[in-house]
């Protein structure tokens, strides 16, 4: 099995294809942190929601590398489902595409097994995606911009967290976005098994997570209490709830704690559902497979 | 007989002195000179602290903030140089709170007319209020209740320019005898917090269904709860810069 991987991971490596996500998201985050380096406080204003009329806020302090690492992911966990659906739509229906498949199937291991490897490196190359991005998102604005106790603006108010209270959250989010992606990767690895072409499976996979991601977003009741509850996409956001902590009768934030985290575990456990799902679709269908390319 | 003449005339006088100087503390005038005495004597023992540091801890209860206690220092130097500094994080202080302290208010030209007497917290209190003579003053008018026993200022409301009204709660303990307050409360009022949907960090997690509310001209309320004050302490001038 690890062979297996092995020679998966070197597939996905090799094609140029696969760096495309690494280099949006280098370009992206440059951008975003040069941005804020230089027009940071002019933002910060709009985000604070008319309350600098009421209060001294001390912009400098504020715009920190907590912070901006937050407005990166907020701006980007959107968009890299899409860059996962380059590398996960491909995964199967590349090697029909190439004419490889049968040759594969000749080797001594079972459909299942490679099937596997097949999920196991697209996870692997969703969670190195992310991690870069964590890397770029987090150590580089950190080292740019410093530490200091991170304000987050919401519809309801403004919340502080104070620095001492902000890493664990970060790391459970990163943690959570990666079992998000993944429920992406799974989707493409499914939709790849359908096809005998790459493309296909990639924009099907774009498509879709663009479509449900819009369902998600809108605030039409009637999607909003019989469909949003069970779309991935409306989950793959509660890494969000990770920064969300709880208040005591005075208002004061409890340090370490967190608003809503049965809503997260709902969101994981839905997540895993939908991967599991997919990933078993798409076994039993290639395992029933006439593959004759 | 002459004698007799000549004493009447002095009881006389005398009694015609005590009651124009009783009639002359009731007039307005005799007031003002009273309540000017009062602002006088409390300045006198704020003039006795030159400048201090002071630890303390600061809550703010504002409704559309959710923030933590924090630790911070708050730095004084006469006239009416203030500077609350969070040493390890961030604090958001009140507009206005700063300027309005008690040194702000009571050093500089002012009208001081009395306002009688009212009730702070069981204590009988002077209603003394104040109106600034010079127009850059930020603030507009101010009342301050004292307590004339110990010559302490209980609580004070002040309307400012450009930042509303502020209430200020003193509460004093060991450090009385300076007219340092052990505990300061300050009422505002808050503005309306308004924000553009599309950069809201917000996500709905299918359980907070209410219609959501501007929260609008609500009040709020920022404790600082001193710990210790270090006083007469020098005080670089780099802690009051921005």
């Amino acid at each position: 099995m690890w062979t297996l991987l092995k020679i998966e991971l070197f597939k996905i490596f090799r094609r140029p294809r696969t760096y495309i996500g690494f280099g949006a998201i280098t370009i992206i985050i440059l951008i975003i942190q040069v941005g804020l380096k230089f027009d940071g406080e002019s933002y910060l204003e709009l985000m604070m929601g008319g309350i600098n009329d009421t209060f001294d806020i001390p912009y400098h302090l504020i715009l920190n590398g907590y912070l901006v690492a937050f407005i990166i992911l907020n701006t980007l966990l959107i968009h890299l489902p899409l860059l996962v659906a380059l590398v996960a739509g491909d995964v199967v229906a590349g090697e029909a595409n190439m004419g490889t498949l049968r040759l594969i199937m000749a080797k001594p291991f079972s459909r299942t097994q490679w099937m596997v490897a097949k999920f196991m490196s697209s996870v692997i190359y969703t969670i190195l995606l992310l991690t870069w991005m964590a890397i770029l998102a987090l150590l580089v604005s950190i080292a740019i911009f410093g530490t200091n106790d991170m304000l987050i603006a919401r519809s309801s108010g403004i919340e502080q967290l104070q620095k001492a209270d902000i890493l664990w959250r970060y790391l459970s989010a990163f943690g959570f976005a990666a079992v998000a992606l993944s429920t992406v990767a799974a989707l493409g690895f499914f939709m790849s098994v359908l096809a005998e072409n790459s493309i296909g499976p990639i924009v099907s996979t774009i498509s879709i997570v663009i479509v449900l991601t819009i369902l998600s977003e809108m605030k039409i009741p009637i999607y909003d209490q019989h469909v949003k509850p069970f779309l991935f996409t409306s989950h793959m956001l509660a890494w969000k709830g990770f920064f969300y902590s709880k208040a005591d009768a005075n208002g004061m934030v409890i340090r370490g704690s967190i608003e809503n985290i049965s809503s997260i575990i709902k969101s994981l456990l839905i997540l895993l559902v939908y991967i599991t799902g997919f990933v078993t679709a798409g076994i039993y269908i290639f395992r029933k497979k006439d593959i004759l390319t | 007989m002459a004698d007799l003449a000549t004493n009447k005339k002095c009881m006389f006088f005398r009694r015609m002195l005590v009651l124009n100087l009783i009639l002359f503390a009731l007039t307005p005038a005799g007031r003002a000179q009273d309540v000017n005495l009062i602002v006088q004597k409390i300045r006198m023992k704020l003039d006795q602290v030159r400048s201090y540091e002071a630890s303390a801890m600061i809550k703010t209860n504002v409704s559309f903030l959710k923030v933590p206690e924090s630790k911070v220092k708050v730095y004084f130097r006469q006239p009416d140089k203030i500077r609350i500094k969070n040493e390890t994080g961030i604090s958001l202080i009140p507009k206005g709170a700063l300027v309005i302290s008690l040194n702000g208010l009571l050093h500089g030209e002012f009208a001081a007319i009395d306002a009688g007497k009212d009730t702070v917290r069981g204590i009988q209190t002077r209603v003394i209020k104040l109106i600034p003579s010079d127009d850059k003053t930020p603030w507009v008018i101010a009342s301050i209740y004292v307590d004339e026993r110990l010559m302490l200022i209980m609580k004070t409301k002040t309307t400012t320019k450009e930042s509303g009204t502020y209430e200020i709660s003193l509460k004093y303990g060991k450090y009385a005898s300076w007219a340092l307050p052990d505990q300061i409360i300050c009422s505002f009022n808050t503005r309306d917090y308004k924000l553009p949907k599309g950069i809201t960090f917000d996500y709905d997690d299918g359980t907070r269904k209410q219609v959501e509310k501007t929260i609008r001209d609500e009040k709020g309320t920022v404790e600082i709860l001193y710990t210790s004050y270090e006083i007469n302490k020098i005080i670089p001038d780099q802690v009051f810069d921005n």
